[in-house]
């Protein structure tokens, strides 16, 4: 693996004298401030199809872990197609039955109460999310469990209006829906699949990530608890096996797929030919803008929240850079001091801003990638921080003197790895960021409203943030264009995604 | 109003760059979610104590509550563990009291002047009373920019009064208050700290505000005023401090401020030579803290001296 970039000692300032620096040293370090809330995981998960924790009919199971550990948190019960197809058969009875019947008024309370049960277990699940994703608790209590109670509480609104939803026309939901989602958020993907698809009146079999099912499985005790019909949320735990049974299931009326777009291509092949709906919400290579007239400080902010967030498990991460060259220099300054207080490590630790990477093989990912960067050319630059012995850390990482034509400008890397690229003049800027298979989001950095507008026009992504970077919104719909997907998620496109038109 | 007056303020902008208000008010939410405990809580909370210019500005100041003042400044607490604070701070007519009783330690004397708090008197009155105050004795002097001119666009006119406050101060140290609240945009703010910072010495501080007005320092104006200060030293190598003063009440909010030094400026700040508090109310507060710390149970305010107001 690369190492650390030896630091310039040579540079001096006027009279020879060395150039001043700052000093982000152990004069006063913090404690440790973990967060104590009992996460209350079970030894062992079953499935849950037709509203009750089922074993799996191949009785297999597999282990999950905590990353920033290594250590086993629970076993997880791996289904096969035949727990694929039962779940199938309980979501086509309780669609065909109580629950497609049921007044949109009556589904709507259901998911209020999804929403309010979830805020009153906000601590747990957060405690959960962060041990088995490997997730800084900050982000799982501040953005990723209220963020889904969000979009339980935003559909539940929707669930008794949907007349109004399709001006001039009547809405009726699919059937069952089949949806497969990512180990980067693994509470906040289900959120925004499941809230949608009930509130249209549809009933679901979502399988979740083989790393990070703990959560799901932990949403399914509220679903027992709100009294959820029996049928309506099914969830089969597995690897790549069950994916591809709940993405070809003959009663799926539609498949709703997250993840990378090398898996969505697959899905999209097998599914040629049939009449199931689909949206997928595929990779990126966002590319995050910075003109000479922005707020560096703010925009250097930005860019460490656009990238280092989630450790940069973030399918609409700006893992490019592009910067304005009169103030390139500047801006990569900044970057380094600022990555020099990012705090690495305990992911249970209030303090910690950049957790740990989801897995082995993501961390192997990452590092090869960045290793075939330097060999390509561009110039590495680590933040010097201690790591944890254990997990799987990585240190967050800036690429720069980086070309369109650098595998690390082109391929999604999925890791705290910002690749930085120049440009000139404003139609170079949009060139660049649009040349890239990948459509999901970019961010764009100045002060002047109306370049702003005409950036916003002219970049081909489905989200572009001015000024900011990596917020939503239950209300705003999200989704891409090119190889980053189609549909959107969120808002009210997102739910006629849930919908058959009448 | 000179019509040069808003090119004057865009072309000092474009100079020193803007400032993205929802930008920074994200950045200093991040300082709020850090969680200090055990000895980094201690040491935070000793720090902020040595950190405290213990101010006293009223109409109603006499010798007899300056020597009082004194005295809590030399020995806040019945610990001895705990420092004396870094300074007191009164009005010029004060100083020669405040001195007698702080000479022979290491708390020094800050007295606010050029017609603290407007500013609003001829500038020879001034600097007249910059003269005085170090005669008296003042080892420091907090005086406030003339915000008339500098709203109207007069930035030579801002900037040569302070020059001319530097040539008054001698050996004292200055502290050049902006009056935030009068300045009103982050914008603004920065673009008066590079003024400030232009013109002052190393060693001289930069201040949020009189504490007169209603708005006085917040996370975000510390934390504009916190990068400027890192870009000048950055560019120049000149050090300058920083001192938030007026409406951080509770050892909470100190806490989070000195968190955002230590973040923004590195260990070379968290020291008193370059970070301070103007505060009254707050002292207290971080003795309760420490004492919370230590005993692990909040204690009574009357176990503190001069707490009778400050719960």
């Amino acid at each position: 693996m690369p190492t650390l970039a030896p630091e310039k000692k040579t540079r001096s300032g006027r009279n020879g004298r060395p150039l001043p620096e700052l000093i982000f040293g152990d004069l006063w370090p913090y404690d440790p401030a973990p967060e104590s809330a009992d996460p209350k995981l079970k030894p062992r998960y079953d499935l849950f199809i037709n509203g009750e924790f089922t074993a799996p009919r191949g009785g297999r199971y597999f282990d999950t872990i905590n990353p920033a550990t290594e250590q086993k948190l629970a076993e997880i019960a791996l289904a096969g197609t035949a727990d694929v197809d039962a779940a199938y058969q309980a979501a086509h009875r309780a669609a065909a039955g109580p629950w497609g019947r049921m007044p949109g008024r009556e589904r709507g309370k259901y998911l209020f109460r999804i929403a309010r049960l979830l805020q009153d277990r906000a601590r747990e699940f957060a405690v959960a999310e962060t041990m088995n994703g490997g997730k800084p608790i900050k982000e799982s209590r501040d953005f990723d469990v209220p963020m889904s109670a969000a979009h339980f509480f935003y559909h539940a609104g929707w669930a008794d209006k949907l007349e109004y939803v399709a001006p001039g026309r009547r809405v009726a939901p699919l059937g069952v829906v089949g949806q497969v989602i990512p180990w980067n958020f693994p509470l906040l993907m289900m959120a925004w699949k499941i809230a949608p698809a009930l509130a249209m009146g549809n009933t679901v079999v979502l399988k979740p990530a083989e790393t990070t099912s703990i959560t799901a499985l932990k949403l399914a005790e509220i679903f027992q608890d709100a009294g959820l019909p029996p049928g309506v949320v099914n969830l089969v735990t597995g690897a790549g096996e069950a994916g591809a049974a709940v993405m070809a299931h003959p009663l799926a009326a539609k498949v709703a797929f997250t993840g990378s777009t090398e898996v969505g291509k697959i899905i999209m092949r097998s599914l040629a030919g049939t009449d199931k709906k689909m949206t997928m919400e595929l990779g990126g290579k966002a590319a995050n803008i910075i003109f000479d007239d922005a707020p560096i400080d703010q925009a250097v902010e930005g860019v460490v929240n656009g990238i280092f967030f989630n450790q940069g498990h973030v399918c609409c991460a700006g893992s490019r850079l592009l910067v304005h060259e009169p103030v390139a220099a500047a801006v990569v300054a900044k970057l380094r001091q600022r990555l020099r207080v990012l705090r690495v490590g305990d992911p249970l630790d209030k303090n910690t801003d950049v957790g740990a990477i989801n897995s082995q093989a993501q961390l192997d990912k990452i590092r090869g990638l960045v290793e075939v960067g330097v060999r390509e050319g561009a110039e590495l630059y680590q933040a010097p921080c201690r790591l944890p012995s254990k997990g799987f850390f990585f240190r967050p990482t800036l690429l720069t003197g980086v070309t369109q034509s650098h595998r690390v400008a082109r391929e999604e890397i999925f890791g705290p790895v910002l690749s930085i690229l120049t440009f000139r003049t404003v139609d170079e800027a949009v060139e660049k960021a649009n040349n890239t298979a990948y459509g999901l989001s970019a961010g764009v950095w100045t002060d002047k409203g109306s370049r702003i507008l005409k950036m916003a026009a002219e970049l081909k992504a489905g989200v572009v943030w001015a000024n900011t970077f990596n917020k939503f919104d239950p209300a705003s719909p999200f989704g891409g264009y090119k190889e980053s997907g189609f549909g959107r998620e969120g808002g009210r496109q997102g739910l006629l995604d849930y919908a058959k038109l009448i | 109003m000179p019509a040069a007056a808003p090119k004057a303020m865009h072309r000092l902008i474009d100079e020193v760059g803007p400032v993205d208000a929802v930008g920074i008010e994200e950045r200093v939410a991040k300082y709020t979610s850090r969680s200090i405990k055990k000895a980094a809580k201690v040491w935070g909370l000793k720090a902020a104590v040595s950190m405290v210019d213990l101010t006293t500005l009223e109409g109603k100041d006499t010798p007899g509550k300056i020597a009082s003042l004194c005295r809590k400044a030399l020995r806040p607490s019945d610990d001895p563990g705990v420092p004396s604070v870094a300074a007191v701070c009164v009005y010029s007519s004060m100083v020669r009291h405040a001195k007698a009783h702080v000479a022979d330690s290491n708390v020094k004397v800050a007295s606010v002047a050029t017609a603290f708090p407007s500013g609003q008197t001829p500038l020879r009155i001034r600097l007249a009373e910059v003269r005085a105050a170090v005669a008296d004795g003042a080892d420091e002097i907090d005086m406030v920019i003339n915000r008339g001119a500098f709203l109207a666009g007069e930035f030579n006119e801002v900037r040569d009064e302070i020059a001319a406050v530097v040539a008054a101060c001698g050996d004292a140290a200055l502290k050049v208050i902006l009056e935030v609240s009068e300045l009103e945009t982050y914008d603004a703010i920065r673009a008066a700290s590079f003024l400030a910072l232009r013109t002052i010495r190393e060693g001289d501080f930069i201040k949020t505000s009189t504490g007169k007005t209603p708005l006085n320092a917040t996370l975000g104006n510390n934390q504009v005023m916190l990068e400027a200060i890192r870009d000048f030293y950055l560019d120049t190598g000149v050090a300058v401090g920083m001192k938030p003063a007026g409406g951080i009440r509770t050892a909470k909010q100190a806490l989070q401020f000195l968190i955002a030094v230590k973040e923004t400026l590195g260990d070379a700040w968290l020291t008193n030579e370059r970070y301070r508090f103007g505060a009254s109310a707050l002292l207290n507060d971080l003795l309760r803290q420490l004492e919370r710390e230590r005993t692990g149970a909040y204690q009574a305010p009357y176990y503190f001296s001069d707490a009778a107001d400050s719960y």
